[in-house]
């Protein structure tokens, strides 16, 4: 327990917390401005842009502060340190290293992604000058475009920050980015014939500074204050990466990591980041469509969801148990939850199966170490399970079922008959059926499927109802470790496909619309593995279900393994658009209220 | 002037210096047997209360930093010699490697004994060739003569010795960038906390010393603490933080002199005394203009500065950042500081390793102002603006990682505040020595 004075406010720090002086400053709500620190990165403090004033404050009551200026990044902080950050020093400091950092910068600001969310530009109104002193040419440097597949770099706006080296040594372990030449003519630069193409390599992207190192994706396609941001969890595996959806006009144009301690830190991988290209695919699903094999066609919602759903009371009635609800991973837990309920209250015999779990080769560790192996200790993970809610809809499944009916178990059951009619819901970023299965599939007497891009199933389907996908519908997702995420809706179905909640809620004829947050209250009350989900809301780093229910309104007990509620504060709820400053000034952490030690 | 019986450079020119069996017959490795016999804490001990600072610029008491170490570590400790002498204006670590390279041995050690060291390394700048092979070759006659290995004269103590060449960067004789060099990675300086001593070469508690600090250590043991505190300038018993002056020092004078040369001397003699009984005064019968007292980090002394006594102490009174390396660089009165200025910039741009942004920007943008100031494209806002480069680059305490920075404000901060109607002559004359601005 302690007590810092930051700027003449005291700021509570716990027993057991190692903070330095831009954290605590942080939980003061006072900015310390930096560049190279980086909370996942070891310390290096080369900037000097944080640097302050620091003393202590005696017994007595006098303080005493130290003469010289130090880092805040590299001065862990303790009880009864007093932090001034507004003195004229710190000022002139901050000012002079600005000064500096801009003297060789070029202009580029009209021609550079990192506008609007630039370092530079922002310390630059804050703390800095408007004007360059510099009379003599600025140092040039050519760009290099081969820095990565993914990866280009704009060497002359490189402010040396080495963020980017240490990540590829201590994150990834890849080690492809180092450092050139001497003095101010340094350059980042890559091994020739060594290009950045790990699969964390566009991380580097997101903690440069500055407009340096650009996604090759990413890069001219849009203004950032013209992108409207949404909180979301990434879907391309079960480590469900926190993210942040950026969106202008209903079109994503990159995907951003979250800080989330609980569910994988400060970064995601490429696969993830890059993989979301699937959402625009010209090939969407966007019509719904109902073909019976008796009885009109229809090409409307109402009209396909009342064939859809008399076909399976007929069904129910006649052949229950031939009637089975394939429930796909990459279902939220509500949509399964919606499901797998109102087939059940068709009949109890109705019977459901978790659809195919995608799985490519093994989990893929960071970071790596010389011999490309990864080390013991192990910073983040690309898991081989492809799908983000595998444990979500096991539960459900678990709940309603009984028990998990995979679908390898299953399978052997269509072509024996024993299951004529099949509600299969896909939703699959990749194919998910092969050719071969036309044969099973074209031999049911009912097959609904919904799904977002066309499989063998969508062409032999009697009910075709196209869904959303994750970044067009709230829900939740339970990942790996059983931690459960709100997941939100950023862009609009294409066509007239629906969030499939939507489908799933007027299919089991509830009345109203569908609200995610009154369903998990639903979710949490009837199931007890899904306790977690009583509150109706999850926050911002999700819940784990181990620790059972949550009252988050009243910012509960955190989960045990979370470090202290420091640095950096979550981000506001999901709610209106307000894009958050990249680690500035966003309201703590409910429960960073400092009443915990 | 009484003079002084040379110690350290006493076998410079002579047979002993040259070969081990010289080293010997003229009493050489008797300190080291001595100090054998004695506990790793008696040895330090006595360097402590020797007095003994740091030579290589620091002036950082030996014995002191020498218990910084941890005590009970399971080891290994590490020994590193900074022998990258690259501060403009020194050659004194040099002469001692090439004429008596066993001195230095003996002293590394003494040394290690005293920290309970078993592996020590020679960082030697690359450009030293004749040093390299002096020492290579006193290194193999003591390994021959067990002198260095296992057991060494037949004691428990072990020892060996590496001698690794640098490859041309002045900040590789900053002691963490040495570090980082010997590691094989970029020599960018280290944060410290944590201090070499405590986490050092290979993260092990590690102690840096320059050669000719090392060198002294031998005489110490030999002759005794009382002799070594007989020599130079005591402490002042009015304060009691002052550490004193204490022992010989290598001078080095070169420059505008007669005759440049290393000569050794008790701490505390004047630089007007060093330059006229020793460098044979200012050359060409013309008078000094400015001296620089200890390799050019440490600034300049005007010419009625010269009557400061060059010991840890007096630069410091006169605005100098210190006595640094004891290297006198001479410049006579026909010649310009802004030329002598432009010469401590682009070395110190060139030398910066790039890693704090201060340094990085503010050493390239002082040479190419004053590579302006040379074309002729100067003006008297240049001088403001190089004062403030220098203040916010090393003069406020705490805005850089090592003191590169610091030695680069140095020489601007002195050079316009004691210089300043040189400069303005110059641009207000529109004098011209260089060409063209290159970026």
């Amino acid at each position: 327990m302690g007590t810092v004075l930051v700027n003449g406010t005291p700021v509570e720090i716990g027993a057991n917390e190692r903070l330095n002086v831009i954290q605590v400053a942080d939980r003061a709500g006072v900015e310390v401005p930096r560049y190279c620190w980086h909370p996942a990165l070891t310390v290096v403090a080369s900037c000097r842009m944080c640097l302050v004033e620091t003393g202590e404050k005696k017994p007595d009551g006098t303080i005493a502060m130290v003469p010289k200026l130090v880092p805040g990044c590299q001065t862990p902080v303790k009880d009864g340190m007093v932090v001034v950050t507004n003195s004229e020093k710190v000022k002139t400091a901050q000012a002079q290293t600005l000064e500096y950092l801009l003297l060789n910068h070029p202009l580029d600001c009209p021609v550079c992604d990192q506008a609007g969310e630039c370092w530079l530009q922002d310390y630059s109104y804050r703390y800095g000058h408007a004007h360059s002193r510099l009379h003599e040419p600025k140092i040039r440097r050519p760009d290099k475009n081969y820095i990565g597949d993914e990866i280009t770099l704009f060497t002359d706006r490189c402010v040396m920050c080495s963020r980017c080296v240490r990540f590829t040594r201590e994150i990834s372990g890849t080690a492809e980015l180092q450092i050139i030449n001497r003095g101010s003519h340094a350059e980042i630069d890559i091994f020739p014939g060594e290009p950045c193409n790990n699969k964390l390599a566009g991380n580097v992207v997101d903690i440069c500074p500055v407009g340096a190192l650009c996604s090759k994706d990413f890069l001219y396609k849009q203004r950032v204050w013209w992108l409207q941001m949404k909180e979301s969890v990434c879907p391309n595996c079960s480590t469900g990466c926190s993210i942040t959806i950026d969106q202008n006009n209903e079109t994503i144009y990159r995907l951003r990591p979250r800080y989330n301690p609980q569910a994988q830190g400060h970064f995601m991988c490429d696969e993830g980041r890059f993989g979301f290209k699937y959402v625009h695919h010209p090939d969407r699903l966007g019509e719904p469509l109902a073909l019976p094999k008796a009885g009109p066609p229809a090409n409307d919602w109402p009209a396909v969801l009342a064939g859809a759903q008399s076909a399976l009371h007929e069904t129910a009635q006649r052949n229950p148990a031939g009637l089975l609800g394939l429930l796909s991973p990459w279902m939220t837990c509500e949509e399964a939850f919606l499901l797998a309920k109102y087939l059940k209250s068709l009949s109890p015999q109705v019977r459901l199966a978790l659809g195919p779990v995608p799985v490519e080769g093994e989990d893929d560790r960071y970071p790596k170490g010389v011999d490309g192996r990864p080390l013991a200790n192990t910073l983040f993970t690309i898991r081989a399970e492809k799908c983000p809610n595998r444990a979500g809809v096991a539960a459900i499944l678990q709940h309603f079922e009984g028990k998990v009916v995979t679908f390898d178990e299953i399978k052997t059951d269509f072509s024996d008959g024993r299951v004529e009619a099949l509600y299969a819901v896909g939703g699959y970023r990749l194919p998910w059926l092969a050719d071969s299965d036309r044969s099973w599939l074209s031999a049911l007497k009912l097959l609904i499927v919904q799904d977002i891009l066309p499989s063998p199933a969508s062409g032999l389907a009697q009910y075709l109802l196209p869904g959303g996908s994750f970044a067009e519908k709230d829900g939740t997702f339970v990942n790996h470790a059983g931690l459960a995420q709100e997941i939100h809706r950023a862009v609009r179905c294409p066509g007239q496909a629906w969030p499939d909640g939507r489908i799933l809620w007027d299919l089991a004829g509830r009345r109203g619309l569908f609200h995610a947050p009154t369903l998990r209250a639903e979710i949490g009350t009837e199931i007890g593995a899904l306790a977690a989900l009583r509150s109706g809301r999850l926050g911002s780093l999700g819940h784990l279900l181990s620790e059972g229910a949550a009252d988050q309104a009243s910012g509960g007990p955190l989960p045990t393994w979370a470090p202290s509620p420091s640095f950096p504060p979550a981000p506001p709820v999901a709610g209106p658009p307000s894009p958050p400053p990249p680690h500035h000034s966003t309201p703590k952490h409910p429960a960073a209220s400092g009443a915990k030690p | 002037m009484p003079t002084f019986e040379p110690v350290l450079l006493r076998r410079v020119g002579k047979e002993s210096g040259q070969s081990l069996a010289g080293y010997r017959a003229d009493g050489g490795y008797q300190a080291t047997k001595k100090a054998l016999g004695l506990a790793p804490d008696e040895v330090t001990k006595i360097v402590k209360d020797s007095g003994l600072r740091g030579r290589g610029g620091a002036g950082f008491p030996t014995g002191v930093k020498w218990t910084f170490l941890p005590k009970d570590h399971p080891g290994p400790i590490y020994l590193c010699v900074n022998a990258d002498e690259s501060e403009p204006g020194t050659f004194n670590n040099r002469i001692l490697m090439e004429h008596d390279p066993h001195q230095i041995l003996e002293g590394i050690m003494i040394a290690a004994h005293a920290i309970k060291c078993h592996t020590a390394y020679i960082y030697l700048r690359y450009e030293f060739g004749r040093s390299y092979r002096t020492l290579d070759r006193a290194i193999r006659e003591c390994y021959d003569n067990n002198l260095l290995g296992k057991n060494i004269l037949g004691t428990a103590f072990s020892l060996d010795v590496y001698l690794h060449r640098g490859a041309g960067a002045y900040i590789c004789g900053e002691e963490t960038g040495l570090l980082e060099s010997l590691e094989g990675k970029r020599a960018w300086p280290r944060i410290k906390p944590p201090f070499p001593a405590v986490e050092g070469l290979f993260r092990k508690p590690t102690i840096v010393n320059n050669i000719e600090t090392l060198a002294c250590v031998p005489h110490i043991i030999e002759r005794g603490v009382d002799w070594f505190r007989s020599i130079g300038v005591p402490p002042d018993p009015n304060n009691p933080r002052d550490a004193g002056s204490l022992g010989p020092k290598l001078y080095c004078i070169s420059g505008h002199v007669n005759n440049p040369c290393c000569v050794e001397l008790p701490l505390g003699i004047t630089a007007r005394a060093l330059v006229d009984d020793f460098g044979g005064g200012v050359w060409k019968g013309r008078k000094v203009k400015a001296c620089v007292p200890g390799g050019i980090s440490m600034g300049f002394l005007s010419a009625a500065e010269m009557d400061t006594p060059l010991d840890f102490n007096g630069p410091l009174r006169v605005g100098c950042l210190g006595l640094g390396t004891a290297a006198a660089i001479v410049v006579d009165d026909q010649t310009s500081m802004v030329d002598v200025l432009f010469n401590c910039c682009r070395f110190m741009a060139h030398e910066s390793c790039g890693q704090c942004t201060p340094c990085r920007e503010g050493t390239d943008w002082s040479r190419k102002i004053l590579q302006r100031i040379q074309a002729g494209q100067g003006t008297l806002s240049d001088l403001d603006t190089l004062t403030e480069i220098a203040q916010s680059m090393g003069t406020i305490p705490g805005t850089t990682i090592c003191g590169l920075a610091d030695g680069a404000a140095w020489p601007i901060k002195n050079a316009i505040q004691k210089f300043r109607d040189d400069f303005e002559h110059y641009i207000q004359s529109g004098r011209k020595t260089a060409v063209a601005v290159t970026a």
